[in-house]
């Protein structure tokens, strides 16, 4: 037995089991008083349902054996959870837009059947304390919808610190994060460690994960495959360790100089947001385009479709100039886009595979009539859940129910079907695990090997680095440089980026 | 009060377009800006208000009431029944049995809603067609003339005689109205159960984990509305002595308007009493700019569906009116509006 003092929690034989699926098989996890601890595994391998376990949102199955702080723990609740100090940040946050920030940090206080006053002006005085503490300041009277994400973020840790959190989960907190933002959170993390507290770190960035914790729990399938110090562990190592399966990350960039231009953009102007934007992407080459927010690489993606129309300049698609005033117009020329924001943009959750694969060529469906051939349909939808290696029960189940990955093909699925010429992919793998992102890249590549010009827009150096042929490099609206990724390295690369 | 308007742009903009459409009636006609007419306003709206806060509760927290309407036809039908039986009663036990009454149909609302995890305008439909189908039933469609004295009998607050020698006076109704004004401010704005009853219908998943007691919630905010309803019942048979079954029937769907002109979200999380006032003044002058003015009482409905329809289209349009409050205050800062 160990010191009471020296772990903020224990837990032992944690399993759960919902309906047929054996979520959680018998997991252990250990965090140290102060410590960063990591919990790594791919979407669906248990860990939201541990935390869910932990925070007493679900109750674990009989044989469980959980002590926090020393203290063994028999029944939990979420109201129990965080008077014992354990608080945590959900990926969607869990806040309230429509209220201030002050209430949004103070909220847990308010919780409970009993009635008393809401005690605003105590909240918002302890509100501005902890906010002093993070070193962050924010407006308390804004409306937490008006506040960028991650503000959002600042304030659902202040959230958490506001009731004392000693042990303090934080679910994928850097997933919807730019680089500079993560880097500004990752201090946060690294001060609240320093002060004691213990924080569990889920992400599904390797990098980060080897940077701030000190050790990592595996958890694959819902066992547990065990736990490692982060020192000398290597980025593949711990993917391989999540998957199960080895990763191969090497350059897969090829000399596409000889390829006919399938895009050919001139000068390509609009105030604000991007200027004097020229580049070329050759049939079957992918071409990355790296920067950060603001960087002008997603509304330049928005001008090649026809979200917006550019002010000066030329886009020639196959030697013919287009200028695309809708997303039609761009589908109809051969241009797909597969957007940032997958799961609210790119799919209609509820409806079936089929359907959201189709959705984008209904008018080629058409038969007898002018109505939908359920013929036509299908084959297209088998034929492409078949070269895109979709796992799904049958194409009538609705997308919800498929994993990250598995819908980010759907969504390929969808603008494959309109046989482009060019794809434009927006940061393709935000808040896809390790083992899908391979999968997705695999895709990329096959399509690429087909002919299709492909630019790859994202804000993580390495996943360009190592899947494109040539990296354009954006800021301030404009194209800096040109890099080979044979010729670069990715460290190179990052500091040309974030210097 | 300048916070407040400028952290909620919907009622800012609607007391603006009030004032104007009060100014601008006092000034075309004589007859507006009087007591007279100001007191038949309010008596003429309390229960419309007694009802619109009571659902603004139940908007607040994310779900919708359809029938509260007919649930104080219920509570009027089946109080002056049970009044009747135990020798007529008085005010005490009236309020007593309307409360009583109208907080059990709204948790029977709240019981099915969270028991079989329906959406609320699917329930609410639902107990809409029961409720106003078992009223019609049991009292096949009769009305009921014969009512204790107290409950029928006028009460006034307030009397005034004109000049001309007019009186004009404000009805209980006026008074009742005003407290429940004062208890549901003090509930949704004061307490901790007002600020959960707000984050749930904002965020109802980050109000479950964070420990919210959703049952709890359910019940607080159609208990209330039931309330509200069985208080608003009492009072309109108050001002029209009688209780006639089917006399509410389709009156949600104005109070509905009005608290969602009002700057209530559909969808939960956002809506203040202040609005409430505003929405139904709103429609109700109007309605009695209109009549003052002269215009064909056949084109009321029209021309109160197209203001709504233009109100509450272009609510969600950006105008920066925050500025509004610089020029007075230069230190403030600048509000949120959004």
């Amino acid at each position: 037995m160990n010191t009471p003092n020296e772990f903020a929690l224990q837990m032992r034989h944690v399993s759960k089991r919902f309906g047929g699926v054996q979520a959680l098989d018998d997991v252990s996890l250990e965090v140290k008083v102060g410590e960063v601890h990591c919990l790594a595994g791919e979407n669906g391998c248990g860990k939201s349902t541990l935390i869910k376990i932990v925070t007493g949102v679900h109750p674990p199955e009989h044989g469980a054996e959980i002590s926090v702080f020393g203290h063994p723990v028999a029944a939990y609740s979420p109201t129990l959870a965080r008077a014992s100090g354990i608080a945590v940040i959900w990926q969607d946050l869990a806040l309230f837009p429509h209220m201030s920030v002050a209430e949004n940090i103070g909220f847990d206080e308010m919780v409970g059947a009993k009635p008393h006053l809401a005690n605003l002006k105590s909240i918002r005085k302890r509100a501005q304390a902890v906010m002093t503490r993070l070193g962050v300041s924010l407006d308390l009277d804004a409306r937490l919808n008006t506040l960028p994400i991650a503000e959002r973020q600042v304030v659902a840790i202040a959230r958490a610190l506001i009731s004392d959190a000693r042990l303090i989960f934080m679910d994928e907190p850097t997933a919807s994060l730019t680089q500079s933002e993560t880097d500004a959170l990752l201090d946060i993390v690294r001060t609240l460690s320093a002060n004691g507290v213990a924080i569990v770190f889920v992400s599904h960035r390797l990098a980060e994960v080897l940077d701030i914790a000190e050790r990592v729990t595996v958890v694959r399938d819902g066992r547990m495959v065990g736990v490692y110090p982060t020192k000398d562990m290597t980025q593949s190592r711990l993917g391989e360790l999540m998957t199960g399966s080895s990763l191969e990350s090497k350059v897969s960039a090829r000399d596409m100089s000889s390829a006919e231009a399938v895009l050919d953009v001139v000068g390509l102007t609009r105030r604000d947001e991007f200027e004097d934007i020229s580049f070329t992407v050759g049939r079957g080459e992918v071409v990355g385009v790296i920067g950060l927010i603001g960087s002008g690489r997603t509304e330049l993606a928005h001008a090649l479709i026809g979200m917006s129309q550019p002010e000066a300049g030329t886009i020639r698609l196959n030697n013919a100039s287009i200028s695309p005033r809708s997303i039609r117009d761009a589908i109809k020329v051969g241009i797909a886009y597969v957007s940032e924001d997958r799961l609210s943009l790119g799919l209609v959750q509820q409806q079936s595979i089929a359907d959201n694969a189709v959705v984008s060529v209904l008018s080629r469906l058409l038969g007898y009539l002018g109505l939908i051939s359920a013929s036509k349909k299908s084959n297209l939808v088998d034929d492409w859940i078949e070269r895109l290696a979709v796992k799904i029960g049958t194409s009538k189940d609705a997308v919800s129910t498929l994993s990250g990955g598995n819908q980010q093909r759907v969504v390929l699925a969808k603008w494959l079907a309109t046989e482009p010429k060019l794809l434009i992919l927006d940061s393709p793998t935000v808040g896809v695990d390790v083992g899908a992102r391979a999968g997705i890249f695999k895709i990329v590549r096959q399509l690429a090997e087909q002919g299709i010009a492909i630019l790859l827009i994202s804000d993580e150096v390495t996943e360009a680095y190592f899947n494109s042929d040539r990296i354009l490099h954006m800021a301030d609206g404009r194209i800096q440089s040109e890099y080979n990724p044979i010729q670069t390295t990715v460290a190179a690369l990052e500091e040309q980026i974030y210097a | 009060m300048r916070k407040f308007l400028t952290a909620n742009p919907v009622e800012l903009r609607l007391s603006v377009v009030l004032l104007i459409l009060i100014a601008g009636l006092s000034l075309s006609t004589d007859t507006f800006l009087t007591v007279a007419n100001i007191t038949s306003l309010l008596n003429n709206n309390a229960v419309n208000l007694i009802w619109a806060v009571g659902l603004l509760v139940v908007l607040v927290a994310g779900g919708i009431d359809i029938s509260f309407a007919v649930a104080a036809s219920v509570v009027q039908y089946v109080a002056a029944k049970f009044l009747g039986s135990v020798g007529g009663g008085n005010w005490f036990i009236g309020f007593l049995t309307a409360s009583m009454l109208g907080i059990g149909l709204g948790l029977i609302n709240a019981a099915l809603i969270h028991r079989f995890r329906v959406v609320s305008i699917v329930i609410t439909i639902a107990t809409f067609n029961a409720f106003f189908g078992l009223l019609m039933f049991f009292s096949s469609g009769r009305s009921i003339y014969t009512l204790p004295d107290w409950w029928t009998k006028k009460i006034f607050i307030f009397e005034h005689q004109s000049a001309s020698g007019v009186w004009s006076e404000l009805n209980l109704s006026v008074a009742v109205m005003c407290v429940c004004l004062v208890a549901t401010l003090f509930l949704i704005r004061w307490t901790n159960i007002g600020r959960q009853l707000y984050a749930f219908g904002d965020n109802a998943e980050g109000a479950r984990r964070a420990g919210v007691n959703i049952a709890l919630m359910q019940a607080v905010a159609f208990g209330w509305c039931g309330l509200m309803a069985g208080i608003g019942g009492l009072m309109q048979v108050n001002i029209a002595k009688e209780v006639v079954p089917n006399a509410l029937y389709g009156r949600e769907l104005d109070v509905l308007a009005a608290v969602v002109l009002g700057g209530a979200r559909l969808g939960g999380g956002r809506g203040t009493v202040f609005g409430c006032v505003l929405g139904v003044m709103f429609v109700a002058i109007t309605q009695n700019g209109l009549n003052l003015l002269g215009v064909s009482p056949f084109a009321f409905q029209m021309i109160i569906g197209a203001t709504i329809l233009v109100a509450i289209s272009t609510s969600n349009m950006s105008f920066d009116i925050s500025g509004l409050f610089e020029h007075a205050n230069p230190t403030g800062k600048k509000g949120v509006s959004r």
